[in-house]
């Protein structure tokens, strides 16, 4: 179920230039039924900014209700969520959308993911593992200064990290990994920017894949029409990123 | 007890307010977080004859305390309104204002036709006032005289009473409003959204697709404000005044300025309960005031 609360703040922190770890704690929580859905974040209570910025749950945890969103502090709504503080409160709304389907996966998963589009991976990849399914995370990042979570992907299975400049693990893309590592698994995951999901999508065409989509967003919920995209099922067929998506199976949005 | 009630040609409102048509699609997404009873009615997203899938993407972009919007009037088309959209929308108990657009005049009076006989439509608002639509929409609404004829044409088939939202996209919003009264138009809601573009700071291209969008949100109150207050002047007919309300004191300076009653558009998205919310406030702001009743209030800011 969809809920509005005004969560507490239990803690922010820079883990990479401009990169922020923010959690908060409250009984949405509990709501959070898959890996992969986001919330919408009003970050300030005047109408300046006025929307709600749409931000995805890196991390669950049911025992403390408490979950973990990292983001870009990049424009004027999330340079304002960086300056939350402990003891402060959030105007979230969510859980938003469906998730990564987590039970498609058999034996062995690559996630890949890129930029701002790394988060969601992590609490996927924890609750693959608890499954027993083998994860392998292929993540990539500006540079060397805005890589984050490393250690924590390393914690859950092999990862592989690709930075644009070359200041950290294989220079380029993550599809210039991609190419050299090995088809051996049934299902992949990925998030990130349209271009990276589109190469994603012809690295792999036969295998089965999950992909979570960007669009710029009103309300959230499905009432605006804001983030439609067309689909490959039909010249009428669309979708909406907020409430059908925002992961899909490959193959489907066209972008 | 103060008496929100407000009673206009085909719509007997337990309370003023409404939420704005396009900001809450058919209703079935709101319904997940309140029960839609609550709302004085309800004004869906618009109709047009055949499905429409609207403009490419960015269709949103945010502005100052405001945001530009070019959906392109995306609906599944009438059939599936009447057929779908409407029947689940029965089992709360609230009027429906049916949004009609077109790009030809023979488009709204086939879904103006049609749309009215669903029991639960109270309403017609016809959107003669769309800035995203390449053909008709707007030009519809900034000619009085082709505002008119539309006006004709559609009450010659209505089955209920006919609104009219008009564009503040115009030199002259009171001509536009006095021509449709003429045409024999039952009320007027007011305003739609105004066109603006926003640029990418380091590209100069347009963020919207579309190039340009229409501008909504509390940075339009006081033009909508202002030409709610103008029209009301020069005309009796029932105004439903929208542009910007975010909070009850939005609200009663609507009513105050001649709106009979007010519709929420874009502060839905900012927050999901602003109805309910304003809605719940409302008495004892009406008390505050010394009013008791929606009614009293209702053009307070002529009488001074
Ligand atoms: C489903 C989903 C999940 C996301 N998850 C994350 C995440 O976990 N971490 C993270 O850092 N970012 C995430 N993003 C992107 C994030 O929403 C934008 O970076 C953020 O909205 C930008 O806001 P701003 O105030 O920095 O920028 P501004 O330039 O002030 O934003 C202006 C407007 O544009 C919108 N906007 C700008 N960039 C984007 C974008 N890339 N996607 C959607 N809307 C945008 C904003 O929401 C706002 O309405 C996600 C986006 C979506 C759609
Ligand atoms: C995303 C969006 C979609 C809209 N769609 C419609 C529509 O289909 N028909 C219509 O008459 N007005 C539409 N409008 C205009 C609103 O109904 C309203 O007139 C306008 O937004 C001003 O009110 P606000 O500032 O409260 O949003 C839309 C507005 C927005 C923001
Ligand atoms: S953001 Fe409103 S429908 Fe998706």
């Amino acid at each position: 179920m969809i809920r509005q609360e005004r969560m507490q703040v239990v803690g922010q922190k820079e883990i990479a230039r401009h990169i922020f770890e923010l959690t908060v704690q409250g009984e949405l929580t509990a709501e959070m039924t898959a890996p992969g859905q986001f919330v919408h974040v009003r970050v300030a209570d005047s109408f300046e900014p006025l929307l709600r910025r749409p931000i995805s749950v890196a991390a669950i945890d049911p025992v403390l209700q408490q979950f973990t969103m990292i983001y870009r502090a990049e424009g004027r709504g999330t340079s304002l969520l960086s300056e939350k503080k402990p003891g402060d409160t959030l105007d979230v709304l969510g859980p938003l959308g469906n998730g990564f389907p987590v039970e498609q996966a058999e034996k062995k998963a690559y996630l890949i993911g890129g930029g701002i589009g790394v988060p969601p991976l992590y609490e996927l990849a924890k609750q693959l593992n608890e499954k027993g399914i083998q994860t392998v995370h292929i993540l990539g990042f500006e540079s060397k200064q805005a890589v984050f979570y490393e250690e924590k992907f390393k914690e859950l299975g092999d990862t592989h990290i690709a930075t644009v400049d070359g200041s950290h693990g294989t220079q380029g893309f993550v599809t210039h990994i991609l190419n050299e590592l090995p088809k051996d698994f049934d299902t992949y995951f990925s998030c990130g920017p349209t271009p990276m999901l589109e190469a994603v999508q012809w690295a792999y065409p036969e295998k089965r894949g999950f992909l979570s989509y960007e669009q710029r967003m009103g309300c959230g919920i499905g009432a605006c029409f804001a983030c439609v995209c067309r689909t490959t099922k039909s010249e009428t067929d669309y979708i909406k990123v907020c409430s059908d998506g925002p992961v899909f199976p490959a193959g489907v949005v066209i972008a | 007890m103060t008496n929100l009630t407000v009673n206009l040609p085909g719509l007997n409102l337990k309370n003023p307010i409404m939420p704005a048509s396009g900001c809450f699609g058919f209703g079935k997404e709101y319904a997940q977080l309140y029960d839609l009873s609550e709302l004085g009615a309800i004004m869906i997203k618009a109709a047009t004859v055949e499905m429409r899938l609207g403009n490419p993407t960015p269709r949103v972009a945010e502005t100052a305390a405001g945001m530009l919007n070019a959906i392109g009037l995306q609906n599944p088309g009438l059939t599936k309104v009447t057929g779908e959209e409407l029947p689940w929308l029965e089992k709360f108990d609230v009027p429906i204002i049916a949004n009609v657009a077109g790009t030809t005049t023979e488009d709204y009076v086939e879904v103006a036709r049609e749309i009215s006989k669903a029991p639960n439509v109270h309403a017609l608002e016809i959107n003669i006032s769309c800035p995203n639509v390449k053909q008709g929409g707007i030009t519809f609404g900034t000619d009085p005289l082709v505002a008119q004829e539309l006006t004709r044409a559609v009450k010659d088939v209505a089955s209920v009473p006919v609104y009219i939202k008009l564009s503040p996209n115009v030199t002259d919003i009171v001509s536009i409003a006095k021509a449709v009264e003429e045409g024999g138009a039952d009320g007027i809601t007011m305003i739609n959204t105004l066109l603006g573009m926003r640029l990418d700071p380091k590209t100069g291209r347009p963020i919207i697709a579309n190039i340009t969008g229409g501008l909504s949100g509390p940075a339009i109150k006081p033009v909508a404000l202002r030409m709610v207050y103008e029209v009301r002047k020069q005309t009796d007919l029932p105004i439903i005044g929208m542009g910007g309300v975010a909070t009850v004191e939005d609200a009663i300076d609507f009513m105050s300025a001649g709106a009979n009653a007010v519709a929420v558009g874009t502060a839905n998205f900012v927050n999901p309960f602003v109805c309910p919310e304003i809605i719940a406030q409302l008495p004892e702001k009406l008390h505050e005031l010394g009013y008791e009743s929606v009614e009293e209030l209702v053009g307070r800011s002529h009488r001074l």
